[in-house]
């Protein structure tokens, strides 16, 4: 007997007949909320990012990178980039832990829990992107925020590659000290998109 | 038919019975301070964030619930996840146990060529043993996560679900690194970001240099076959994101049934093991994705012993364990034992239950005890798995000795005959002066009562002074 049908065996002789199946009780908070961008802000600032509220994209990053090089995906528009950069056409490993920074765009964010998710579409890259440059810059619209984690979860495709990213990697590993930037990126802006008045 | 993780292989048995072990962390008290404040710490911090959510008993709820359902219906589930992975460029595999998982995969790496693999902390892969199988087949396996690797380095085992290194303290890690990692500055001193600092440089050109990884999951999702892994340094992201191929293993009881149910774990585990809003990395794949990440993924469905534990009515809800590994902080016990002595991978109450379940319980027979059943490992659990009522079930299930079941038997007679009693009472009152807290006792009850203390005799029983009055 293969393991797989040696192992659907045991769980059926395991669970007997019609095992008691319960309703899944859905009475927690879902459904949309009214988004706090103030919120946001502050959960985000808590977990060690450095929040910019600005119209002017360019001009931020440009503040942010100075005279540094970042690494661009392809669908990262040319008018964020003020700076100089390489736009990810298939980049070694190396030329991308080489840049200075990188700039995305984010898929989702969420309130709550102060997260960006990354979604690997084209204006925010290939997962490894984000990862190996020490600081990432990341574009976000605010109509992009939800409030709650369901909401996020129903606004994403399952089938795509997915990074939630919540402040920069961080351990707390030694004595329960958290210490930013063990191995992902130690510096995270975001860019929070606000029209201008 | 109920077939246990086997014997020899993999890390769910102590050397010695918890008693024992016990003992000797006891008499450490560096380790007991260490022990005190991690708990405490993380304790303060999840009470903080779960207070955040006016719905986290509703969500406890749900997640229960979703947990039930899930084992009622783990065969169909657990296909329908295969079906959906491999429709994504995935290959699943079927392991009835730790040797047969080990086998598959150190086969995979052999298939690679590769000699090295790296790894994200993974209970899964600990539990059966990989790295020691990896490394008897010439792979060498290198933890990433930081307190994965200061134990590895410092050739220990892990003491804790989530913060493996607790009982470490900054000194003692500074000096492994120095002993043990290739290339760290002679200089380093043991300020936390420092240390840090010395693992990134360390481990950074491993991640760009090794083409397999070997990971858990926290969730897999049948009805989408993605895999979720949760975390907080990268280490996880470099090992899903890096490599040509990677391998991860997953306990069948890992799967969620629909992607909306991550909309209840995602809110429950974080708060419920940091005490994070959400930890700082969460990666989500499903299959492979040309151009983007591992162009090979493997994924291994383990049981080892779950369908054992499955078996058992009462004892089947410890596999809703998410490991998130609140019930180690809320537990006295473990607070002062520390995770070594439980001599599973799985310490703390849930360890006492799963442990022995999935050895069949005479293999782990005194982690049953190994609690006192104050029912806080209850309160904090995000799953509200019943630690209290499985751990009561499994001692019932334990071997007594016969000396016990003698000397219950006589207390129920005794009990029974009121003349009897009051006699009793009177001698329980003269062995006050023979030994105190039942030291005094003779065999076989001293054995009893090492490590129980019985109650001083009141100086007027109950009687006496009903009678007197």
């Amino acid at each position: 007997m293969s393991s797989k049908n040696l192992i659907l065996r045991r769980i059926r002789e395991a669970l007997g007949e019609n095992p008691s199946e319960p309703e899944v009780p859905r009475d927690y908070r879902r459904g949309e909320a009214p988004v706090d961008l103030d919120l946001l802000v502050e959960r985000l600032v808590d977990y060690q990012a450095v929040v910019h509220r600005t119209a002017d994209i360019s001009g931020t990053i440009r503040e942010i990178v100075g005279d540094g090089q970042v690494v661009v995906p392809p669908g990262v528009p040319d008018e964020w980039l003020a700076v100089r950069f390489i736009r990810d056409d298939g980049l070694s490993q190396d030329q991308i832990a080489a840049a200075d920074g990188v700039v995305t765009a984010a898929a989702v964010a969420v309130v709550e829990t102060g997260t960006v998710v990354l979604d690997a579409g084209e204006d925010q890259g290939r997962r490894i992107l984000s990862l190996l440059p020490d600081l990432h810059i990341c574009v976000l619209r605010a109509d992009q925020v939800v409030a709650s984690v369901p909401e996020a979860v129903a606004r994403l495709t399952p089938g795509r590659p997915l990074t939630w990213i919540s402040g920069p990697s961080a351990t707390s590993d030694i004595e329960l000290n958290r210490v930013e930037g063990v191995h992902g990126p130690r510096h995270l802006h975001i860019v929070l998109v606000q029209e201008a008045a | 038919m109920s077939t246990h993780a086997p014997k020899g292989v993999g890390h769910l048995r102590g050397d010695r019975p918890f008693p024992a072990a016990a003992k000797v962390a006891l008499a450490d008290p560096q380790l007991r301070r260490n022990l005190q404040h991690a708990t405490t710490t993380i304790r303060g911090k999840s009470g903080r964030v779960i207070a955040e959510l006016p719905d986290w008993q509703e969500l406890r709820s749900a997640g229960s619930a979703l947990k039930a359902y899930t084992m009622a219906n783990l065969p169909r589930l657990l296909e329908q996840l295969e079906e959906r992975v491999t429709a994504a460029g995935g290959v699943v595999h079927w392991a009835a146990d730790a040797e047969e998982a080990n086998r598959i995969v150190t086969e995979l790496v052999a298939a690679t060529g590769e000699k090295r693999v790296i790894k994200v902390k993974s209970m899964a892969t600990q539990e059966i043993g990989l790295n020691e199988a990896l490394e008897g087949a010439g792979i060498t396996p290198v933890e990433t996560d930081l307190a994965e690797l200061i134990v590895q380095l410092g050739h220990d085992k892990p003491s804790h679900i989530l913060v493996p290194a607790i009982h470490r303290n900054r000194s003692e890690i500074r000096e492994i690194f120095l002993r043990e990692m290739p290339g760290v500055d002679p200089a380093l001193t043991d300020d936390p970001p420092e240390l840090a600092g010395a693992a990134r440089r360390y481990l950074r050109e491993t991640f760009l240099s090794t083409k397999v990884a070997v990971s858990g999951a926290n969730f897999g999702v049948a009805e989408t076959g993605t895999l979720a892994v949760v975390e907080s340094e990268g280490n996880g992201r470099m090992c899903l994101t890096l490599p040509d191929t990677l391998i991860t293993v997953m306990g069948i009881e890992k799967v969620v049934p629909a992607w909306q149910d991550l909309e209840v774990f995602l809110q429950l585990l974080p708060r419920a093991s940091t005490g994070e809003r959400m930890n700082p990395y969460t990666s989500m794949w499903t299959g492979v994705t040309p151009g983007d990440g591992p162009q090979n993924f493997h994924l291994v469905l383990l049981d080892n012993g779950r369908t054992a534990v499955l078996a058992d009515e009462v004892g089947r809800s410890a596999l809703h364990c998410i490991r998130c590994s609140a019930c180690l902080n809320v537990c006295p016990v473990y607070e002062r034992t520390g995770g070594h002595a439980y001599g599973s991978v799985y310490p703390g109450p849930i360890g006492a239950v799963l442990s022995p379940q999935l050895t069949g319980v005479e293999d782990n027979a005194s982690l049953p005890y190994a609690s006192s059943l104050c029912g806080a490992c209850f309160d904090a659990c995000p799953v509200k798995i019943d630690i209290p009522s499985i751990l009561v079930h499994l001692r019932n299930q334990a071997p007594h000795p016969r000396s016990e079941k003698t000397a219950m038997a006589a207390a129920a007679y005794t009990m029974d005959h009121p003349k009897l009693y009051e006699r009793a009472q009177r001698a329980a009152k003269a062995a006050k002066l023979l030994g105190r807290r039942g030291r005094g006792l003779p065999p076989p009850l001293n054995g009893w009562a090492a490590s129980r203390d019985l109650p001083e005799p009141p100086a007027e029983t109950f009687r006496d002074w009903w009678r007197g009055r």
